[in-house]
């Protein structure tokens, strides 16, 4: 393939992943205003496309999937890393609610008892 | 000949070529690795306000939809297309450099600097009118007749991760400002283009931040 003709290939996938990412852009708006069953839903949803349009910013306009795997590997360990950091935070709170029910009986008591002492401590 | 002498050689001809590579592709692509070991750790700054946001968000849901009612969606919105555009003419402005092309590179370089002037004209705006309105973050918070407490916590968010967001695209105005000056001087050529990419990838992270920012902040369902 000649270099004119490679050029003019890399300039059209630039413009199809632009075209993409206005799109999910769209998406993201018109399925902000619709109601998939709870808020969490919907969060992972507008996440979900968030992640996509990142993929495709990370894969072509930043070169991922021609670069040698050196710059992917160095990229993906700091996504991991982060993932971690935000899978412990939410395994506290998502997991609030689900907690023993004598356990949860207890919580509101103290934190009512709590507020109280505070209160009356200022 | 020893290795050595042959880079000495290369580096009369190179006048980019620092004298401990070997040659401009090693040089670039150790330039690059220490690239994206920055991205990671830019990744891991906002990293940590999307944690904090996330655990008030949980906790404090009510509070966190009635806050993203104060901000503009549409406004929102236009800024997300206009940060996506930039990418791309910064894509075409590493593509230019590649291929040698240095009008396009010029012009796809005016563009992308154009694009974050609108990006932060627009965030200008945003604030004057949220400043104007007391929608102001934690303590300075003055706006009144919400219908449930807290909205102050979710402006401090918004304005923390959106102010250092909008830090984040003047360094990149300024690194794309220097690297127009470069390509006017003419410095750059395909074999030596490593500024322009390493800058591209600084700003399309820059860009990939903001798309999290946008659903986060402005569609809050």
């Amino acid at each position: 393939m000649s270099a004119h003709a490679e050029s003019r290939r890399a300039v059209r996938t630039y413009a199809l992943v632009l075209a993409g990412l206005l799109a999910l852009t769209v998406i993201t708006v018109a399925a902000a205003g619709v109601n998939f069953g709870s808020a969490f839903v919907n969060a992972v949803i507008a996440l979900a496309i968030a992640s996509l349009k990142a993929s495709l910013v990370a894969l072509y306009f930043m070169h991922l999937i021609h670069d040698r795997p050196m710059s992917a590997v160095i990229f993906v360990t700091g996504l991991v890393m982060l993932a971690i950091f935000l899978m412990f935070c939410f395994l506290d709170t998502l997991s609030r609610e689900h907690v023993e029910p004598a356990v949860a009986a207890q919580i509101p008591v103290r934190a009512a008892s709590i507020s109280a002492r505070m209160l009356s401590a200022s | 000949m020893s290795k050595s002498q042959v880079a000495l050689e290369h580096g009369a001809h190179e006048p980019f070529l620092q004298h401990h590579f070997h040659d401009l592709e090693q040089q670039g692509e150790a330039s690059k690795i220490g690239m994206w070991l920055f991205l990671v750790t830019e990744i891991l700054l906002f990293g940590g306000l999307f944690v904090g946001y996330g655990i008030m968000r949980t906790l404090h849901a009510e509070a966190f939809h009635q806050g993203h009612l104060h901000l503009d969606r549409t406004l929102g919105a236009l800024n997300t297309v206009v940060l996506l555009v930039s990418s791309f003419t910064m894509a075409m402005a590493v593509h230019s450099a590649r291929t040698g092309d240095r009008r396009r590179l010029i012009l796809f370089l005016a563009a992308t600097l154009a694009f974050a002037g609108v990006f932060l004209g627009v965030k200008y705006f945003e604030y004057s009118h949220k400043f104007h309105e007391g929608l102001l973050p934690g303590k300075y918070y003055r706006h009144a007749g919400d219908a449930v407490p807290g909205v102050a916590a979710f402006f401090a968010f918004y304005f923390v991760m959106t102010g250092l967001h909008g830090l984040h695209v003047l360094a990149g105005m300024v690194a794309i400002g220097w690297l127009l000056r470069r390509a006017a001087r003419g410095d750059f050529s395909p074999s030596y283009y490593s500024p322009v990419d390493l800058t591209g990838l600084y700003w399309h992270l820059v860009d990939m931040i903001w798309i999290y920012l946008f659903p986060l902040l402005y569609l809050v369902s």
